[in-house]
């Protein structure tokens, strides 16, 4: 393996990875805090991706699109969390299970019942729509480098709302204890409704940013959303940068997993996973 | 004797009409026609195209089976092997349809095939692409108007060689379908003198593809062939345009990687060849006229499952003209069938020793968001169903 080739490989899996994470850090916001196994998060990285195609074609403007379609992703999230989660806090988490998976269910057949089951995409839009030479028959988009801008901003608001603000006190206090913030006379209901809205949002923006590098289909949500479950239990549930870094690692492992030992490629990330959960079984930063 | 001529007259007369009278009794009840397709989920544009040609084909015939009435059966197979055994059965037991046509997955195609061995019904596979069908399970009363992955992959392997590609990486995912293609790729190019240098395989369904073109430019062959379809068929060709890969790198495939998607590829699969039994731009007046039936019919293009549907429907019709409508006899239909030949918008069309479809493969080349015939790659294509000699 040359020096470009390993070079390129490391841009694919950190793009990969900042692309998980994004996914992934509203499923550990909502599983750490609220303490709710949200299976329906791939359904909404679906949706967020299917909400842009169909506004561009509407619009005919991508940028127009995403605007739109983020506070639509929000009510989406603000709708479920109070019609149907409300009432499951108290319950054992086989229930959020049963009804999280109902929720795929029903958000699939929505999904068809709107759109139908064709194939779409979305063109790449400008400025980005332009590529990088990186070796002699290989270009990159620049719409990835942008995507990976993105992401990493994302991540760095994220991650100064939850160590620098009040509100991100709470919110790491309730991951270790809810009772206790309870307690404290915090209106945990509210936070509840605001982070799960959040956790939504975060994970429909990401299919609404990727819709340009992926094939907008049926289902596209359900695959994914294994993937970041792995993300979450290696980095420690709840733990954002747990998130990062995990999302990071199962990124790199899956692109050089791929390549470096084929026959594994599909098992790789299942072995890292059992691997932290060896050393250190409540996850990386738990 | 005028009156004697009167009366005989009348008398004939009366018999012919006592008598067709009696046969339309005979013959009163319906065809029964079971479809056992998607029509919910990710393939119901599949069972829809597959269920609108075979009614066309039915229409065009006055909507009439060797005289008689069709009444269809329509069932929704949702695409799940788990339930296809249970679907059949009520097809064939609780309805007691003459036909029934179907699948559109292999592996609802699996379990209706168990029911067609122990029921002897007679069978028609419109689409499923698994080698057993008409392979390892042969059972005479198995029809299939499709295709099977070998048959538009083979082809492919002697065209990349004679394009000059020595040097061929395969990519596709790691699933029975993908492999069976890739296999019948390789089969003819290394046949050749070809070589793969790499045979690429993806976690099913994943569709995150840019370490593979990475490894794919650092190889650096003269050809890519793959097998991908749907989304991720969709995602690879833009990937692959987008990595900068298509002008340096030809890429190769059967004609499921583009076949319904090429909208959705937004230019990206521009100049990509694939190899397939159907195009819509075949210049024959049998397609011509099929294509605009089809659209006349239902305000949409036809595409190679809606000619699928177009062919079952058509053997139908060819196979009851035969034996007048009777389908009682079934070793004698069973026969009807198998003598099926079809002027197909395909091309022409008979059925091997295996009941598969013998049928020209194309070579097909995107222009201008269409399949553009280049060519055929082979002739009158015959499946070599070794296990199965009837």
């Amino acid at each position: 393996m040359d020096l470009a080739f390993f070079g390129v490989q490391l841009l694919n899996g950190l793009q990969y990875g900042l692309l998980l994470f994004l996914i992934a850090s509203g499923l550990t916001l909502i599983f750490g805090i609220m303490g709710i196994i949200n299976l329906a998060h791939g359904a909404m990285y679906m949706i967020g991706a299917y909400l842009v195609w169909d506004l561009t074609m509407r619009l005919g403007n991508f940028w127009l699109a995403i605007v739109i379609a983020i506070p639509i992703a929000v009510a989406l999230g603000l709708v479920i969390e109070r019609l149907f989660l409300d009432t499951l806090y108290k319950r054992d988490h086989l229930y959020q299970v049963l009804l999280t998976f109902g929720l795929i269910l029903v958000i699939n057949e929505a999904q068809r019942i709107i759109w139908g089951g064709d194939v779409h995409s979305v063109a790449i839009p400008a400025p980005f729509d332009a590529s990088l030479q990186l070796t002699d028959n290989l270009q990159y988009s620049v719409y990835r480098l942008f995507v990976m801008g993105v992401c990493l901003a994302l991540a760095g608001v994220i991650y100064w709302v939850i160590r620098h603000t009040r509100l991100g006190i709470i919110i790491r206090a309730g991951a270790v204890n809810r009772d206790m913030v309870e307690g404290l006379g915090i209106n945990v209901r509210t936070l509840f409704t605001l982070i799960f809205s959040v956790g939504v949002a975060l994970t429909a923006f990401a299919g609404m940013i990727a819709a340009p590098l992926t094939s907008i289909a049926p289902g596209m949500g359900d695959s994914i959303l294994i993937t970041c479950f792995v993300v979450v239990v290696i980095g420690g549930i709840g733990s954002i940068k747990g998130a990062f870094w995990g999302a990071i690692l199962i990124g790199m492992a899956t692109t050089f997993g791929s390549v470096l030992i084929p026959s594994l490629a599909s098992m790789v990330i299942y072995l890292i996973m059992a691997a932290v959960l060896l050393v250190k079984p409540r996850g990386l930063f738990a | 004797m005028k009156n004697f001529k009167k009366t005989a007259l009348a008398s004939v007369l009366g018999t012919a009409t006592l008598m067709s009278a009696f046969g339309a009794m005979a013959d009163n009840h319906p065809v029964k026609v079971g479809l056992m397709l998607p029509y919910s989920g990710t393939y119901t544009a599949l069972g829809e195209a597959i269920t609108n040609g075979l009614k066309l084909a039915i229409e065009q015939n006055g909507g009439q089976l060797g005289g008689r009435d069709v009444e269809y059966v329509q069932l929704d197979s949702e695409a799940n092997p788990s339930k296809a055994p249970q679907n059949m059965s009520r097809l064939v037991k609780g309805d007691g349809v003459d036909f029934v046509i179907g699948p559109v997955h292999s592996g609802v195609a699996m379990g209706m095939l168990r029911v067609a061995k122990q029921s002897g019904a007679i069978t028609i596979i419109p689409n499923a692409g698994l080698e057993a069908a008409t392979n390892q399970l042969c059972m005479p009363n198995v029809f299939r108007t499709s295709f099977s992955m070998w048959q538009n992959s083979f082809p492919m392997g002697k065209v990349a060689y004679e394009r000059g590609h020595r040097e061929v990486v395969t990519i596709t995912w790691d699933y029975a379908g993908g492999k069976e293609d890739v296999a019948g790729f390789k089969e003819a190019f290394e046949a050749e003198g070809g070589e793969i240098v790499e045979e690429i395989l993806v976690p099913f369904p994943s569709t995150e593809f840019q370490s593979y073109l990475t490894q794919i430019a650092s190889i650096d062959p003269d050809a890519v062939y793959t097998f991908f379809a749907g989304g991720g068929g969709v995602s690879f060709v833009r990937d692959y345009a987008a990595a900068g890969l298509k002008e340096s790198i030809p890429l190769l495939g059967s004609g499921f990687l583009t076949e319904g998607n090429i909208t959705a590829m937004d230019g990206a699969g521009e100049g990509v060849l694939t190899t397939m039994h159907y195009a819509e731009t075949l210049d024959s007046e049998a397609n011509r006229s099929f294509v605009s039936a089809y659209q006349d019919a239902y305000g949409v293009a036809p595409d190679t499952y809606s000619v699928q549907g177009y062919d079952t429907g058509a053997m139908l019709v060819q196979a009851l003209e035969a034996v007048g409508g009777n389908t009682e006899d079934r070793d004698a239909l069973i026969e009807a069938l198998a003598q099926v030949e079809l002027e197909s918008p395909r091309g022409l069309m008979s059925f091997s020793n295996s009941h598969h479809p013998i049928q020209n493969v194309y070579l097909r080349e995107i222009r201008d968001g269409q399949h553009e015939v280049v060519g055929t790659a082979v002739e009158q294509l015959e499946v070599p169903d070794d296990a199965c000699q009837m």
